[in-house]
């Protein structure tokens, strides 16, 4: 079979995949390829299919349609155990009645290794995960974080073309899971297998990832990187989900220019396309400029007076939510880290400013 | 004042009607068939201290081989029992959802409706020489002539394990559910096959449920009295029916006492042997039941 360079750095490659079932598709049509050695992430929020693509991929549902071709391997008919994919399961699925030890090494067993080479692997493996020491441990003996380590060290020591993990942050808490997100950057930067991360956390999904894919209604609404999904948001959804964002109804009047349904007009990014009717549009809390005095905002595109509402101080993310004096509209606006305007009162007028290109409007 | 004292009186309350029912009829029959046990007549209403019943239970063969018969084949039913019902957990816990389930549960426990002496009456009516299957096998041409299905080693066993499978399924049953899927998916994802996922995975889960079930049908088998004598007629050699004669027929409630007391001798040893075998705990069998 004839190999282009730019096939063999392909580990995973998702064909026209779909899933129905009675009532609704949970997969429609998705294609994707994945990097060797990338971190990748499917994001979205519950319910969108992300869940059943990854069982897909790793073998536990068999598409309707397409194909999934795994290290340049079909996986058409190919069972669970016998895929070069291994699978960090939301609660972890460590199996309790064994030890820390034989858990890690589980699956070299099955592979019909040694009892010292699987000593040796599984021990050097638990080194590799910052758990020296513990194969002994039962699993009970363990706190979250560990056992987060301890279900990674079982599917990494099989060495898996893909590793999926499967939301395995979501039962700890915030610090942990803060923590853990470094971590398991660093370890797969560190090891360079492949690992397709689902997950409807946003953070997660953009400190962790090389390539994101936003999952809804069982399709992409868009595929790349953090920074991309961030900044040039593809779509509505896109630009809703990913990041805070104030969103406003606006009519469209013509190029760069709109009304929102308060009435207040507002000058926008140039449109893509179609540049009339009802869109949705949206403007990060962190573009929009707030000074108490007008002549700091006099440069920008549209200037807005407006009377501070509440102040929700959260340190570096602290916002500050304000109407617009003349037609009432709401609007979230992110404190400058520097601690100025910290003092802001309820009932103050501000200036606020925004500039045309941060104000994107999308066809829904 | 002590604070806890009010609520040590409730739960002492609450405990009352238990405490009362095993000291009033299992403590008390108990100490009272011991005591009967270690005493020979020597005349009329006349008793002296003595080994002489435990002594004629070793000195008889027929006892000694009706009480070894007795644990042996409770042995096979407990065995049998756990093969038949592990593969109905099964279903009922994993596969079956929903209204499936509640019927599959429906009619494991429909056939307790009837007492069980209806039960075994019914067994009769279709095992008996004249009764529906031998005449059906022999309708069939399957067999010669009707042949008498009673009073067959074989026939006890089948009645022994149709009388306490439900002891086993409900442990079991329980013990299933609470297995994650994620588990055996983990498992199965890791490389594992299905005999190794049921060997390393569900059997060390279920272990306790196993056990618990095992310990019950034991115990209701080796003590069963209606199944044996119904289905394996006057002659099925089954210990139970031996105590019975000793108090009912012979009067001879010294040497039936002796016998009850050697029973719950041979069950307590053999399931202690059971739980020490397989690394069980009897109270982690037990909050499984």
């Amino acid at each position: 079979m004839p190999h282009t360079p730019q096939h063999d750095a392909i580990d995973l490659s998702v064909r026209g995949v779909s899933k129905h079932y009675t009532g609704f598709t949970a997969v429609d049509q998705l294609s994707l390829d994945v990097a060797k050695g990338s971190f990748f992430s499917i994001l979205g929020p519950s319910g969108c299919g992300k869940t059943t693509l990854l069982r897909m991929i790793a073998g536990f549902i068999a598409p309707d349609d397409g194909d999934i071709v795994i290290g340049g391997q079909s996986m058409r008919d190919v069972a669970p155990n016998r895929r070069p994919v291994n699978m960090v399961f939301q609660h972890l699925a460590l199996f309790p009645m064994m030890s820390v030890g034989d858990n890690v090494g589980y699956g070299l067993a099955r592979r019909g290794l040694g009892k010292a080479d699987i000593q040796r692997k599984s021990e050097a493996m638990l080194e590799r995960v910052g758990l020296p020491g513990t194969a002994g441990k039962r699993i009970d003996q363990l706190s979250g974080g560990q056992k987060q380590r301890v279900a990674i060290a079982r599917s990494l020591v099989l060495e898996p073309t893909l590793l999926l993990l499967d939301e395995p942050l979501g039962a700890l808490d915030l610090k942990l899971r803060e923590h853990m997100k470094l971590e398991l950057k660093q370890l797969q930067h560190e090891i360079g297998t492949t690992f397709v991360y689902i997950t409807h956390d946003q953070s997660e999904a953009l400190v962790m990832s090389d390539q994101v894919a936003v999952m809804n209604k069982g399709r992409f609404e868009q595929v790349g990187t953090p920074q991309q999904l961030y900044y040039q948001p593809a779509s509505a959804f896109v630009a809703g989900f990913v990041g805070n964002s104030n969103r406003l109804e606006v009519s469209l009047s013509g190029a760069g220019e709109g009304v929102a349904a308060s009435g207040l007009p507002l000058r926008l990014a140039a449109q893509h396309g179609d540049a009339s009717g009802q869109q949705a549009l949206f403007i990060r809390p962190e573009t929009i400029a707030l000074s108490r005095r007008e002549a700091d905002v006099a440069e920008y595109d549209n200037r807005l007076s407006c009377r501070v509402e509440t102040l929700f101080f959260d340190g570096a993310n602290s916002t500050v939510q304000v109407r617009d004096a003349r037609y009432g509209t709401p609007l979230q606006v992110a404190l400058p880290h520097t601690g100025q305007h910290a003092d802001l009162q309820p009932g103050e007028t501000v200036y606020l400013g925004i500039r045309a290109e941060h104000a994107k409007a999308y066809r829904e | 004042m002590n604070v806890l004292a009010p609520r040590r009186l409730g739960l002492f309350l609450l405990l009352a009607p238990a405490v009362l029912w095993l000291a009033l009829l299992i403590l008390l029959p108990h100490v009272e068939v011991g005591l009967l046990s270690f005493r020979e007549r020597v005349g009329p209403g006349e008793f002296a201290p003595s080994l002489k019943q435990y002594l004629t239970f070793f000195d008889e063969p027929l006892y000694w081989h009706t009480f070894v018969r007795t644990a042996l084949m409770s042995l096979v039913v407990t065995v049998l029992a756990l093969l038949l019902a592990f593969p109905v957990a099964w279903s009922i816990a994993k596969v079956a959802r929903g209204r499936v389930r509640a019927l599959m549960m429906a009619a494991i426990l429909l056939p307790f409706w009837a007492s069980e002496l209806v039960r075994m009456l019914g067994w009769l009516i279709l095992l008996r020489g004249s009764g529906v299957v031998p005449q059906l096998l022999f309708q069939l041409g399957l067999t010669a002539e009707p042949v008498e299905l009673l009073y067959h080693d074989a026939t006890i066993l089948v009645g022994l394990i149709y009388s306490s499978l439900l002891f086993m399924l409900v442990p079991l049953i329980n013990a299933l559910e609470t297995l994650d899927d994620s588990l055996i998916e983990a498992a199965y994802d890791l490389g594992g096959n299905r005999l190794d996922i049921l060997r390393r995975i569900v059997v060390p889960h279920a272990a306790p449920g196993i056990a618990a079930g095992c310990i019950m049908v034991f115990m209701l088998t080796l003590g069963n009295y209606l199944t044996p004598v119904i289905l394996g007629g006057k002659n099925s050699m089954w210990f139970t029916e031996q105590i019975y004669t000793q108090f009912i027929t012979r009067f001879n409630w010294e040497q039936g006492s002796a016998f009850a007391f050697l029973l719950l001798g041979l069950s307590s040893l053999l399931v202690w042997l059971g739980l020490k075998l397989t690394g069980q705990r009897f109270a982690d069998s037990m909050r499984r039941t």
